[in-house]
């Protein structure tokens, strides 16, 4: 078994063993998602309007509540190091808690988007490219708040500083992927920015993994 | 002469409307200044406090050296 | 490889400190005559634009310090890529004393930005402009640096870490760059850093670059004595420090 298949199996079954705590980023997605139609107390065409910039931040921001599960854990109990030291390249076991990250924490959080984009008002044509335009983002995000992670594992409280980090640096996600949505709300062609976001998970997923693993090298050492 | 005086200060006065767009050109290089003499002040007060406490630290290892040995006979 | 002298030179903490103390009176006096030089050409003899007024005198400082705030974001990469990779920790005082201004100069580029928006286009601020929304996230890169930074107790760590957030974050330099030609933009393309040359006639053209170099020069003068200050916080009670302070330093 590749090493790859070897921390991605055991990150999962570490997941699901607190599989409580997998619920947090969903209720949280939730709550917020609930709060702008309370918060604007708008008509349904403004509720459109926002819903999809809404939903897009609401993903964001509940991907992030996972983050301590990624690397801090096990720097805490010594796991990291014992990944550092194996002979598999840091950069795979790396890759592999990123994917576990992404499956356990941003697949759940994609299924609940259709059910939202209902309480905005999004038409249902639209869904698809939301859907395509999230799982196209998927990657980056996840291995943006991958490298969050990593450069904050060995602070104590540096749960306060990743939102600061990683934000901004899902603008770009952010602005293509509601750019995609809002251009199939009105029915247009919507191939440039979710090629764009093709591309970006492309770039992220290739140099990702080599920034978290540097990281994660100089943050235990 | 006085006409003249009133066209000088009719000038300046313009100079610092700037045909209505004043507020907007003032304030942007007011804010520019203000930003660099900041900056420039920041970073001399921190060359300087780096310099005081480099000072201190060195009075620090020389005093020791100052202090006279007491020799029991 | 033999390398230069110069090479190992710059690598000497006392050397540059020393270097820096001989450049920065040229470098300080020269940017402030070139900043007065350079606003008062812009704010008086320039002529105003026949389409914006007398607002299109901003072009003499808003370009400017946008390109110096992201000169400093490549300078503070490349400084921490140098310190990262061999391990140089006067590379990292490069990068550490570049940030704020860096931070600084694209805070004004923002302000400067909205104030000249207002009169041209209409509006403050435009949600979702490239230009604006990869400058300001150019900022939040500066101060996600100093805030993770900050966090850290150990220097060393410190200086390591925000070094790969340094490299990472500098994909951000060429988008804000070429956003205005990728995308469509209420920021005008390329003036001056486009093929065929600039597209700006002379009596404009003089005060624009006195004031890119006055901005340039004030930013390295501002590196410097940030540098000094890291350099000395850095050595601590190093003896060339002791000599330094008690030959009088002022």
């Amino acid at each position: 078994m590749s090493a790859f298949n070897a921390v991605l199996l055991r990150d999962l079954r570490v997941a699901f063993r607190r599989w409580s705590e997998l619920a947090h980023p969903l209720i949280f997605f939730v709550i917020v998602v609930t709060l702008f139609p309370l918060a604007l107390s708008s008509t349904s065409s403004q509720l459109r309007e926002v819903g999809v910039g809404v939903l897009w931040v609401a993903t964001l921001l509940s991907s992030l509540l996972a983050l301590d599960g990624l690397f801090r854990s096990d720097a805490d109990d010594g796991t990291l190091e014992q990944m550092l030291l194996s002979p598999a390249p840091l950069t795979v076991t790396v890759l592999a808690k990123v994917t576990a990250h992404a499956l356990v924490t941003l697949l759940p959080l994609i299924c609940l988007v259709p059910a939202s984009a209902y309480t905005f008002n999004i038409p249902l044509a639209a869904l698809p490219t939301l859907a395509v335009a999230l799982l196209l983002a998927a990657p980056t995000l996840s291995v943006l708040v991958g490298l969050g992670a990593a450069l904050t594992v060995s602070l104590r409280r540096g749960g306060s500083i990743v939102g600061l980090l990683v934000l901004p640096l899902t603008a770009p996600l952010l602005i293509f992927g509601t750019r995609a949505t809002d251009l199939s709300v009105n029915g247009e062609p919507t191939t440039a920015p979710l090629l764009f976001l093709g591309a970006l998970a492309a770039l992220a997923v290739s140099l990702g993994p080599l920034a978290i693993a540097a990281a994660v090298k100089v943050g235990i050492e | 002469m006085d006409s003249r005086a009133r066209g000088r200060g009719r000038a300046v006065s313009e100079f610092f409307l700037m045909n209505g767009h004043g507020a907007y050109v003032w304030s942007a290089y007011g804010i520019t200044l203000a930003v660099l003499v900041l900056n420039a002040w920041l970073a001399r007060a921190k060359h300087q406090s780096a310099l005081q406490r480099a000072r201190e630290l060195a009075a620090q290892a020389e005093v020791p050296r100052k202090q006279p040995t007491v020799r029991r006979l | 490889m033999k390398l230069p002298r110069w090479f190992h030179q710059l690598g000497s903490p006392p050397y540059v400190y020393r270097l820096a103390e001989r450049l920065c009176p040229w470098l300080g006096g020269l940017g402030i005559v070139l900043l007065a030089v350079g606003a008062f050409w812009g704010l008086v003899i320039a002529p105003p634009d026949y389409q914006q007024g007398d607002s299109a005198r901003i072009i003499y400082i808003h370009p400017q310090t946008a390109y110096i705030g992201m000169m400093a974001y490549v300078v503070m990469a490349i400084a921490a890529a140098i310190g990262y990779v061999w391990r140089l920790k006067l590379a990292h005082a490069v990068a550490v004393s570049a940030a704020p201004i860096g931070a600084w100069f694209t805070f004004c580029a923002l302000f400067t930005g909205a104030v000249w928006g207002r009169p041209t286009w209409g509006t403050y601020w435009q949600w979702g402009d490239p230009r604006i929304m990869f400058e300001a996230l150019l900022l939040f890169l500066f101060l996600g640096y100093l805030a993770l930074r900050g966090a850290f107790d150990d220097r060393d760590k410190a200086d390591r870490v925000t070094a790969i957030l340094a490299v990472v974050g500098v994909v951000n330099i060429p988008i804000v760059h070429f956003s205005v030609e990728w995308w469509n933009s209420i920021h005008q393309g390329p003036t001056i850093l486009r093929a065929g040359g600039p597209a700006m006639t002379n009596d404009m053209l003089v005060p624009f670059l006195i004031m890119v170099a006055a901005f340039t020069l004030t930013f390295y003068w501002l590196l410097l004595r940030r540098l000094q200050a890291e350099i000395i916080e850095r050595e601590g009670d190093a003896r060339w420090i002791r000599e330094l302070v008690a030959g009088g330093a002022p």
